[in-house]
C-alpha cells in the first residue's frame, strides 16, 4: 500500500488546541508547570582557601584564579576580604555568589561605623552572622555556593572558622576548603602540631608551601595567591604572591605521553 | 554523592548541561551516649566532626548544656545541630523568664519532640539524646529520633556508632543474654568507666567516631566534665 | 510670618490665599526653638559645630547627638526635632547605602542631598502627613573638594560656603560672614566654629549645653568624624579665651 498523503486537519497549525490559551508569541501551549528553579550550581568559581593560627593572628590565603567549568576564565580575582582592623574573610566556590555577600557585609560595615557607637564585626560576630545566613539560604533552597573561611583576632587571641553552603560551622586553629581539605589540611596540621606558636614566617612559609603544592595537584588552581594576614597591628593583605614552581620531574613521569 | 541528572529527549541522549543536585543536608557523624543511675546521668560524646574522608575538627564535643540539670547530646547533620542548640537555648531563656526557674528535665525532653516533629516535613537531621535529672532526683535519659518520637529509658547510644554500642550497653546494663547474674545498680564509677570502654571499641571500627570524647556527669550539684583521649585516625 | 492661619493652616496639603503653607512655615518655626548648628566649608574640607542645649542636669552626657555620619564621607548636623532628624538621617543612610550598592562608589552630595530633599519636600504635599520639623546641614569631601547642602522642611536645599541654622542662626551668620572660609584650613575653622557656637549662646535664656564638633576633609583622609578629644579641647578652650576677651571689652566700654 502507498503511504496515504498526510492531511492536516487543524485549521492553523501551532495555535492553540481548542480550550487551551494562546501563548504569545506561540509555541508552547501549555503552561510551563515545572517546578520553580533557583541557581542550583556554581559557575565561575574559585578553589581552596587556607588558613592557619600562628602566635599573633591569623592567616587566610586564596589563590587568584576563577574556573568557568574546567575554563582557567579569569586570572586576577581577589578572593580575601578585609573585613575590619581585626577581621578577614576569606571564600572559595561561585565568585557571584562571594560578591554579593561582600557587598552586604560592607553595606552593613559602614551601617555599623555611622552609629560610631564602639561596637562593629568581630570575627566570631562575622562568623555566627554568615552561620545564619548561608543555613537560612540553604532551608529556602537558594543556597550561597561558598565555603567561607573567617580569621581574625577575637578579645586578642587569634581566631579561625569555617562555613559552608549548608550551614555547617566550626572552628580549628587550621582550615581548608575544597581540594585544600585533602591536600592542604594534613600538611598545616603538622606543621601546627609540631609548633602551635608560629611566628608569621613561619606561618606564611607553611601557607606558601601549601599553596603551591596545591597549584601542582589541583587542576583548577593558580600559583598566584592572596595573602590576608590580622594580627594586633591591624589588617595587610599581601597580593598576587607568586610561588616559584618546578617542573623538571615532569619528565620522568611515564604513562602519560 | 551528588546525583546527577541527564537532560535527555525520549529516544536519544543528548550532550546536555547537567544539573547537579542540590543537597540540603550532609552527614557529619559523631557518637552519644547516656545512661541513667540512680541519683545521676552520664553522657557522653566523640570529638571529631567529619564530613566524607575528612575530618573537620577533632575538638568538637556534641554535647550540650542546657540548664543546671539538663544536657543535651546531638549529631547528625551539624547545620542543623547548630541551629537546633541555638534555638533551643533561646526557648530556655524565654521559658525561665516567663516562669522564674528552670525547665525540668521532662519538659526539655517533651518540648524537643514538638520542636522536631513542627520540622516534619524538612526535618532535622539531627540525633538527639537529653540526659538529666527526673522530679525526684533520679538520672533520666530520652531519647528521639530525627522527627521527634521519643521515649524514657535506662541508657542509650546514638549517631555513628550506635549500633555498635548499644547491644554492649544492652549486655552490660541491661543484663541482656546473661545467665544467673545479681543485678546490682550501677554505680557512677562504673558507668564512666563502662563509656570509656565502649568508646574505645567504638573507635576502633567507626571511622567516624574518635579523637577523644567528653563525659559530663550530671547530679544535683551540677555537671561535671571529662576528657578521654581516642585514637585519631 | 506673624499672622496666624485663619483656617488655611490644618494641612500641609491647602494653601493660603496669598499663596503660603503655614505648616511649612510653622515647621521652620520649630528649627529656631533648637539650639544653633553651623558649617562652615573651608579649603580643605568641611566643620561643623552644633549648640546641644541640655536642658536638665540629669541627663547623660553626651546622649542624642545632633551630628551623624551619613555613609563614610559624609557628615550631617540637624537643628529642631531630633526625632523627626533621625527619620532623615536613616533615609540618608538608605540612599548612601543604596548608591554604594548599584554604583560601587561613595554618593555625591550633590546627589544625596537632591534625593533627601525630595523626601522632605513630599512631606509638605498631604494633607495625612506633616513637614519635618528640622533643618539639616550635609557636608563630605570629595574628588572635587569639599561640598556643603542645607536642606530646610520646605524641602529646599542650596549649596553653601557657610551656613547656619536653629535659634541664633542669625548672629552665627554675622560671625561666619566676617571669615574668609574659602583660604582657611579646618584646623583654623574648627577653632572658629567652636568660638560662634560659644558667642551665640544665650546663656541667660539656655544655661547649659553641650559642644559638637565634627569634620570632613583631607586631614580626616576624606572621612566624616568627630574632631579628635586634643582637637575638641584646644577649640574649646580658644572659644572660651575669645569669650571671656569680648567680655572684658564689654566690661571696658560700660
Amino acid at each position: 500500500m502507498a503511504t496515504a498523503p498526510l492531511f492536516r486537519t487543524e485549521f492553523w497549525r501551532n495555535g492553540p488546541q481548542p480550550g487551551s490559551i494562546y501563548n504569545f508569541p506561540g509555541g508552547k501551549t501549555k503552561p510551563d508547570l515545572n517546578p520553580m528553579k533557583r541557581t542550583m550550581n556554581p559557575t565561575v568559581t574559585g578553589t581552596s582557601v587556607l588558613g592557619l593560627k600562628f602566635k599573633d593572628g591569623v592567616v587566610i590565603s586564596a589563590d587568584k584564579l576563577g574556573s568557568y567549568g574546567s575554563l582557567a576564565r579569569y586570572r586576577d580575582l581577589t578572593r580575601v576580604m578585609k573585613i575590619n582592623d581585626t577581621t578577614i574573610l576569606g571564600s572559595s566556590g561561585d565568585y557571584a555568589d562571594f560578591q554579593f555577600l561582600t557587598n552586604l557585609i560592607q553595606e552593613r560595615v559602614i551601617e555599623e561605623e555611622c552609629l560610631n557607637d564602639g561596637f562593629g564585626y568581630t570575627p566570631l560576630r562575622l562568623f555566627s552572622w554568615l552561620t545564619r545566613v548561608l543555613y537560612n539560604r540553604r532551608s529556602n533552597f537558594n543556597p550561597l555556593w561558598n565555603t567561607y573561611i573567617v580569621g581574625g583576632l577575637q578579645d586578642g587571641e587569634p581566631f579561625l572558622g569555617y562555613v559552608d553552603k549548608i550551614g555547617t560551622a566550626y572552628q580549628a586553629p587550621t582550615v581548608a576548603s575544597g581540594y585544600g581539605a585533602y591536600i592542604a589540611q594534613p600538611l598545616l596540621r603538622e606543621a601546627f602540631e609540631n609548633n602551635p606558636n608560629m611566628s608569621l614566617e613561619e606561618a606564611a612559609k607553611t601557607i606558601d608551601r601549601c599553596m603551591k603544592i596545591l597549584f601542582y595537584r589541583d587542576a583548577r588552581s593558580l600559583n598566584k595567591y592572596d595573602l590576608a594576614i590580622v594580627t594586633k597591628d591591624g589588617v595587610e593583605i599581601k597580593s598576587s604572591i607568586v610561588s616559584e614552581t618546578n617542573w623538571e620531574i615532569s619528565d620522568f613521569v611515564k604513562g602519560y605521553e | 554523592m551528588d546525583i546527577l541528572q541527564i537532560n535527555q529527549t525520549s529516544d536519544y541522549k543528548k550532550a546536555g548541561p547537567l544539573q547537579a543536585h542540590f543537597n540540603p543536608y550532609s552527614y557529619n557523624g559523631g557518637t552519644v551516649l547516656a545512661i541513667a543511675g540512680e541519683n545521676f546521668s552520664v553522657i557522653a560524646s566523640d570529638t571529631r566532626l567529619s564530613e566524607g574522608f575528612s575530618i573537620h575538627t577533632r575538638e568538637n564535643p556534641k554535647t550540650y548544656k542546657l540548664t543546671d540539670t539538663t544536657v543535651l547530646g546531638a549529631c547528625g547533620f551539624h547545620g542543623d545541630v547548630l541551629t537546633l542548640t541555638k534555638v533551643l537555648d533561646a526557648r530556655l531563656k524565654i521559658y525561665e523568664q516567663d516562669h522564674h526557674k528552670q525547665m525540668t528535665t521532662g519538659a526539655v525532653a517533651a518540648m524537643l519532640s514538638t520542636m522536631l516533629y513542627h520540622r516534619r516535613f524538612f526535618p532535622y537531621y539531627v540525633y538527639n539524646i537529653v540526659a538529666g535529672l527526673d522530679d525526684e532526683g533520679k538520672g533520666c535519659v530520652y531519647s528521639f529520633d530525627p522527627v521527634g518520637s521519643y521515649e524514657r529509658e535506662a541508657y542509650r547510644a546514638g549517631g555513628s556508632a550506635s549500633a555498635m554500642l548499644q547491644p554492649l550497653l544492652d549486655n552490660q546494663i541491661g543484663f541482656k543474654n546473661q545467665q544467673g547474674v545479681t543485678r546490682i545498680p550501677l554505680s557512677r564509677e562504673k558507668a564512666v568507666n563502662l563509656v570509656k570502654d565502649v568508646f574505645i571499641s567504638a573507635a576502633e571500627r567507626d571511622i567516624y567516631t574518635g579523637d577523644s570524647i567528653l563525659i559530663n556527669v550530671i547530679t544535683k550539684d551540677g555537671v561535671t566534665d571529662e576528657r578521654f583521649p581516642l585514637r585519631r585516625d | 510670618m506673624s499672622s496666624i492661619g485663619t483656617g488655611y493652616d490644618l494641612s500641609a496639603s491647602q494653601f493660603s490665599p496669598d499663596g503660603r503653607v503655614f505648616q511649612v512655615e510653622y515647621a521652620q518655626k520649630a528649627v529656631e526653638n533648637s539650639g544653633t548648628a553651623i558649617g562652615i566649608r573651608g579649603k580643605d574640607g568641611v566643620v561643623f559645630g552644633v549648640e546641644k542645649l541640655v536642658t536638665s542636669k540629669l541627663y547623660e552626657v553626651g546622649a542624642n547627638k545632633r551630628i551623624f555620619n551619613i555613609d563614610r564621607h559624609i557628615g550631617m548636623a540637624v537643628a529642631g526635632l531630633l526625632a523627626d532628624a533621625r527619620q532623615i538621617v536613616e533615609n540618608a543612610r538608605d540612599e548612601a547605602s543604596n548608591h554604594r550598592l548599584n554604583y560601587n562608589s561613595p554618593i555625591p552630595l550633590k546627589h544625596l542631598t537632591e534625593r533627601v530633599s525630595l523626601l522632605v519636600h513630599a512631606y509638605t504635599l498631604y494633607s495625612f502627613v506633616r513637614p519635618f520639623g528640622v533643618s539639616c546641614i550635609l557636608g563630605s569631601y570629595e574628588a572635587d573638594g569639599p561640598q556643603m547642602y542645607m536642606i530646610d522642611p520646605s524641602g529646599v536645599s542650596y549649596g553653601y560656603n557657610g551656613c547656619a541654622i536653629g535659634k541664633a542662626k542669625q548672629a552665627a551668620k554675622t560671625e561666619i560672614e566676617k571669615l574668609k572660609m574659602k583660604d582657611m584650613t579646618c584646623a583654623e575653622l574648627v577653632k572658629e566654629v567652636a568660638k560662634i557656637i560659644y558667642i551665640v549662646h544665650d546663656e541667660v535664656k539656655d544655661k547649659n549645653f553641650e559642644l559638637e564638633l565634627s569634620w570632613v576633609g583631607d586631614m580626616t583622609g576624606g572621612r566624616h568624624e568627630l574632631v579628635p578629644p586634643n582637637v575638641f579641647a584646644e577649640a574649646e578652650k580658644h572659644a572660651k579665651e575669645a569669650l571671656e576677651e569680648s567680655d572684658d571689652s564689654d566690661d571696658d566700654e560700660l
